[in-house]
């Protein structure tokens, strides 16, 4: 059995896809069961792959049987089994809190939700995956076409106006992903990712090969929303339901992350990304641009979800910074915040889909005097909040650490100073909510004299307080264990050349 | 070098005041609560005092939680100096147990549940501070304290705290993360370990002086909780606070692990060494002498009796930088012999200040001539806690002010014995007319009838006991003299 | 100048494929009307596939269909088949895929495009920005 990991993890929420669509037709109440356990058969695979992973080093899985180059195959070393793990584990937590949300905002529709949900996860597992280039366009689509579906179910007519405007954006960054592999394969004859990286150093100074790695570059900046390329990402999740924005926010952009990363260190490797190319310092100085930006433009919203959208495209300028200052720190930083910030992310906007479940908004004004009202919430939402700031033991404190430590080293100051910057003007944005929900309405009475009337706990259901506790308690985990964690998997993952 | 054990004794008192948190927010019973309250400053304290006999035998206590990278991990070593501040902090826990439940009993203050939860978990951080062995846990505990501080600070969330809170957390955050955290990771970068040695972990990482200069400066004026100007505007702001939050954490615990990681941070990442050898202590005599002296001016145009604390207190902590940065053992151990002596003293002011309010709601000066009639015994308190402040005997705070003294003449700084004798003589100027005015003045000025109706009890009896206390420590001031020795021996290499 | 007429001509087919893409990205941005926006994103993916397809054509090659490929079971003898006849089909087996996408893609676009015309009657996106500030 555990030799079939890989393919489980994909096959298992496939299947249990066409699997929920007619049994959401006969029966609503059997969808969430059958999600919950493909989702849990997925994420026991993945947790399996990645021991095996650490015990026996990369596992190339053959579908079929066929050999590469001929046959797709899936290759799954320390890196995807990590973010294979996030992805299937943020998954599977979302899910719980996202009963009640689905009951409330789809009851009619359940079925249709439920099922791309679960398709939803199973192209962004098998994006992670896969060793072949091709099938990646494939499973790409496949997440973002079931991504339009869930984000378009939202309020009203903007949430499908939103959705639109991704679509475009996200069609022609996988078109011109899907150019790029074009070029590689015209030059190399072959799709397999190992394969193209074995035939591409003899051709480094070839102009197509350069084309095609910009082409690729600009692709996936386009899905990962990278600063200039961002437009689509804040009014799409911000319109979205709960339940669908909590899944597609941490998950959607860290999986492009991954195939960047993946694209600079297995097909392109290093020695070409940052030796031959010389445009990593560049790259680095977009990804400043990108980090202030999403700080500023974060700082003038009133609205809670839509904040945190513009938080996102900051943290997708760390990522693409660290992973472009060309050292092992930065890198290391890169590869751990994936997995930190989709957690961190997680557990922000699953507080505020507790938020919206009870005030019916994600305004500033729904916001007063909620840590008397949800004390549970607003708590994890703090954690996540303290996360995202980068105070310790929390995860987020941590891959600051490396990200700065990278900059340090490489003498990029400046991306160190933005850093820092956005971690200020965290502190500011969040804050700002939390003054709101600890103050208001009680600015006109002063602190002395009468007890107030005590406002009575109107908390979100259990179902939905205790995944984000769980979730809140895990940032604090993973950062205290984040010595483990790049020990003995992302220092793995980050080719030995690499300095 | 010095014998270490390895024992588990440090975690648990961090966590002591940690783990009573739950019982603390749900419990109905509010006697129930403030029982559980005093049980967890009693274990902390007798945690606390049960390694004072092997610190004081010259050994080491370790502990390490979990290490994340060589050289930087979250580990627990008790030495002398961390001993002294959390003895300090851990037995002035206990007496302000006892006073919060007097002053918010007496205030009917809502919210209580939160404050006395918050309240141990500043504890914890503080504890955590006093015990950490390397910048990166100091660091961890450092933010802990400051976010476990602001729901105290903002208790009465009203307007004022709100804009206080503000400022509160824009200093203290904006420094930390702004200057502490680079600063943090350029150290490690350049000696692989953040770990506080006996000379300094920078030590032997040729660094040119203006590097050293540079991250001296971030991570000294880094730690804005020791109200080093000009970073130090949030003290005053901070005093929205209730009383004994102020009294704790502004007199005790939040600006002594200011002015304690400042300490280590001179001691234990650059060294004494290092800093003569790059002649660099003068910024920090200057920056600490100036802040003494516009501190103490600005207390002498106070009305507010708290406000005019706060700059009496941002003034009294500069002296503890002041006495590490003259290099000297004297002068060291005058720097750290104030933590404790100005704690000692500073509480028993706040806590008179709050039992003013409590039993007359003034807060301010000009409003309470002739009080020492009404309140002779908190007012006598006052008296004894400002001769400590100043200097004088017989109270502890004169044996800090005398080693300060010797400290400046060993260092041939003559500079700062006239900054020292000239803040004695401010000092004086602003607390002796408060103490004269209440005892001594004519009967009609008096605003205040002849009976004594002092504070509740609650609110007295602390007070009382840190005066006694402060007199005491001139006749006896161990353990904290001889810890205070024993690390400026370690540093020095004696 | 010839050069550059050279270079144009022997490579005709990646100007039409870069004239396509550039017809479908204006169509997108410019255009007013959702469907519009819509076949351009469609026209842009069309040009990709025409590339890929046309990376694979060989001179004096036919399409890769295999004649008489039914083997001994005919009785027939087999033949020995020369790739140098046949275009390379695995552009074409993968641009089949791209097709489908492309296909599935339209659909949902067009999906959401009623889903907004339902909401706010009209196509035209000035007049659907126009109705939200008024909100």
């Amino acid at each position: 059995m555990s030799q079939q990991y890989p393919a489980l993890v994909v096959v298992v929420p496939l299947l249990s896809a066409f699997l929920i669509s007619p049994a959401g037709w006969a029966n609503k109440r059997l969808c969430f069961p059958i999600a919950l356990v493909a989702l849990a058969m997925a994420t026991g695979s993945a947790v399996g792959l990645l021991f095996r992973v650490m015990n026996e080093g990369v596992i190339v899985y053959r579908l079929a049987g066929w050999d590469p180059p001929w046959g797709i195959s899936y290759y799954v070393d320390h890196l995807n089994a990590l973010v294979l793990v996030v992805v299937a584990v943020v998954a599977l937590a979302n899910l719980i809190p996202a009963k009640k949300s689905i009951e409330r905002e789809f009851p009619d529709n359940q079925g249709a939700f439920y099922t791309l949900y679960i398709l939803m996860v199973t192209g962004l597992l098998g994006i992670v995956v896969t060793g072949d280039a091709f099938n990646l366009y494939v499973l790409l689509e496949i997440a973002a076409l079931t991504g339009y579906g869930l984000l378009a179910m939202g309020e009203g007519g903007r949430a499908p106006l939103a959705t639109l405007n991704y679509l475009y954006m996200g069609t022609i960054g996988a078109c011109f992903y899907l150019l790029g592999v074009g070029y590689l394969y015209i030059m190399t004859g072959s799709l397999n990712m190992v394969d193209i990286a074995g035939l591409l150093p003899s051709i480094y100074e070839s102009k197509a090969v350069v084309a095609a790695f910009i082409i690729c570059m600009v692709g996936v900046w386009l899905k990962m929303a990278f600063f200039p390329l961002h437009a689509w990402l804040p009014n799409s999740y911000t319109y979205a339901s709960s339940p669908a924005s909590s899944l597609i926010a941490p998950l959607a952009t860290k999986v492009m992350i991954y195939v960047m990363i993946r694209l600079i260190l297995t097909v392109f490797t290093p020695d070409f990304t940052f030796i031959t190319l010389s445009i990593s310092k560049a790259v680095v100085w977009l990804a400043v641009v990108a980090i202030v930006m999403g700080a500023f433009l974060a700082l003038k919203e009133r609205s809670l979800k839509k904040m945190l959208t513009y938080i996102i495209v900051a943290e997708v300028g760390y990522m693409v910074g660290g992973a472009w200052l060309g050292n092992r720190a930065g890198m290391t930083g890169a590869i751990l915040h994936i997995a930190n910030d989709a957690l961190m992310t997680l557990c922000v906007f699953l507080a505020v889909g507790n938020i919206v479940y009870r005030t019916k908004g994600h305004h500033f004004e729904n916001l007063q005097g909620l840590f008397k009202k949800m004390p549970f919430t607003m708590g994890g939402f703090v954690i996540g909040a303290v996360s995202i700031i980068g105070v310790p033991p929390t995860c987020g404190f941590f891959s600051k650490w490396y990200l700065i430590t990278g900059a340090i080293q490489s003498g990029q100051y400046h991306f160190m100073v933005a850093l820092l910057f956005s971690s200020l003007v965290s502190v500011v944005l969040f804050f700002r909510v939390i003054e709101i929900s600890y103050y208001e309405p009680f600015s006109d009475h002063h602190g002395h004299g009468h007890d107030h009337h005590t406002t009575p706990m109107e908390e979100a259901p259990l179902s939905m307080v205790i995944p984000l506790l769980i979730v809140a308690a895990g940032l604090i985990l993973v950062g205290l264990y984040t010595g483990d964690i790049v020990e003995h998997i992302i220092s793995f993952a980050v080719p030995e050349g690499l300095v | 070098m010095t014998d270490t054990i390895v024992s588990i004794k440090p975690l648990l008192a961090v966590l002591a005041s940690l783990l009573v948190t739950p019982i603390l927010a749900s419990s109905r019973s509010a006697n129930v609560r403030e029982a559980w309250t005093f049980a967890a400053a009693g274990v902390k304290f007798l945690l606390v005092v049960s390694m004072l006999p092997t610190i004081l035998k010259g050994t080491e206590i370790v502990y390490t939680v979990v290490e994340f990278l060589p050289g930087a991990a979250i580990q627990f070593r008790v030495d002398s100096f961390g001993m002294l501040f959390a003895l300090v902090s851990s037995s002035l826990w206990i007496v302000t147990s006892a006073y919060s439940i007097g002053y918010m009993r007496g205030l009917k203050e809502h919210s209580q549940s939160r404050y006395f939860v918050f309240f141990a978990f500043a504890l914890s951080a503080t504890v955590g501070v006093a015990f950490s062995a390397n910048l990166i846990t100091l660091y961890l505990f450092y933010e802990m304290l400051s976010l476990a501080t602001y729901p105290l600070v903002t208790h009465h969330q009203d307007e004022e705290a709100r804009r206080s809170g503000r400022k509160y957390l824009l200093y203290i955050m904006g420094t930390s993360i702004g200057f502490v955290l680079p600063a943090m990771l350029i150290c490690y970068d350049l000696s692989g370990t953040l770990e506080f040695g006996r000379q300094g972990f920078l030590a032997g990482t040729g660094a040119g002086r203006t590097l050293t200069a540079v991250l001296l400066i971030l991570l000294v004026f880094g730690f804005a909780k020791a109200a080093i100007m000009p970073f130090h505007s949030w003290l005053p702001a901070a005093m929205v606070a209730p009383t004994p939050v102020s009294a704790l954490l502004h007199a005790v615990a939040v600006v002594k692990v200011g002015v304690f990681s400042v300490v280590r941070v001179i001691t234990g990442v650059f060294g004494t060494e290092l800093l003569l050898s790059f002649n660099l202590n003068w910024i920090l005599l200057v920056a600490t002498s100036a802040t003494i002296l516009i501190g103490s001016l600005i207390a002498l145009s106070q009305d507010n009796l708290k406000r005019l604390l706060a700059f009496s207190t941002i003034a009294q902590l500069s002296y503890v930088v002041l006495g590490v940065s003259l290099l000297s053992p004297k002068g060291m151990t005058g720097g750290m012999l104030h933590i404790a002596m100005h704690a000692f003293g500073k509480i028993t002011l706040f806590f008179c200040a709050g039992a003013i309010f409590v039993a007359t709601g003034r807060k301010n000066i000009s409003e309470m001539i002739g009080i020492g009639k009404r309140m002779p015994v908190t007012m006598g308190a006052f008296f004894i806690a400002s001769l400590s402040i100043t200097g004088l005997p017989p109270c502890g705070g004169f044996w800090s002010k005398w080693y300060l003294l010797l400290g400046s003449l060993e260092a041939q700084q003559m500079a700062v014995v006239v900054v020292l004798l000239a803040s004695s003589l401010l000092n004086a100027a602003y607390f002796m007319p408060i103490v004269y005015k209440a005892f001594f003045c004519r009967p009609e000025e008096s605003l205040f009838e002849n009976k004594v109706e002092e504070a509740p009890a609650f609110c007295v009896v602390p007070l009382v006991i840190t005066a006694i206390i402060s007199v005491v420590l001139l006749f006896y001031p161990q353990p904290f003299l001889r810890l205070a020795d024993m690390t400026v021996s370690r540093i020095v290499g004696i | 100048m010839t050069d550059f007429l050279e270079l144009v001509v022997a490579k005709y087919n990646y100007w039409i494929y870069i004239t396509l893409m550039m017809i479908g990205l204006y169509a997108i941005i410019a255009k007013n009307n959702l469907v519009k926006k819509i076949l351009g994103m469609n026209i842009f993916q069309t040009a990709i596939i025409l590339f890929y397809v046309s990376t694979g054509v060989k001179e004096g090659a036919t399409i890769p269909i295999l004649e008489h490929a039914h083997g001994p079971a005919h009785g027939a003898e087999t033949h020995a088949i020369h790739a140098a006849d046949y275009m390379n089909p695995l552009p074409h087996v993968l641009m089949l895929t791209a097709i489908v996408v492309g296909v599935a893609t339209l659909g949902v676009a067009l999906a959401l495009a009623l889903r907004v015309y339902r909401h706010y009657n009209t196509l035209e996106e000035d007049e659907i920005l126009a109705q939200i500030r008024k909100k």
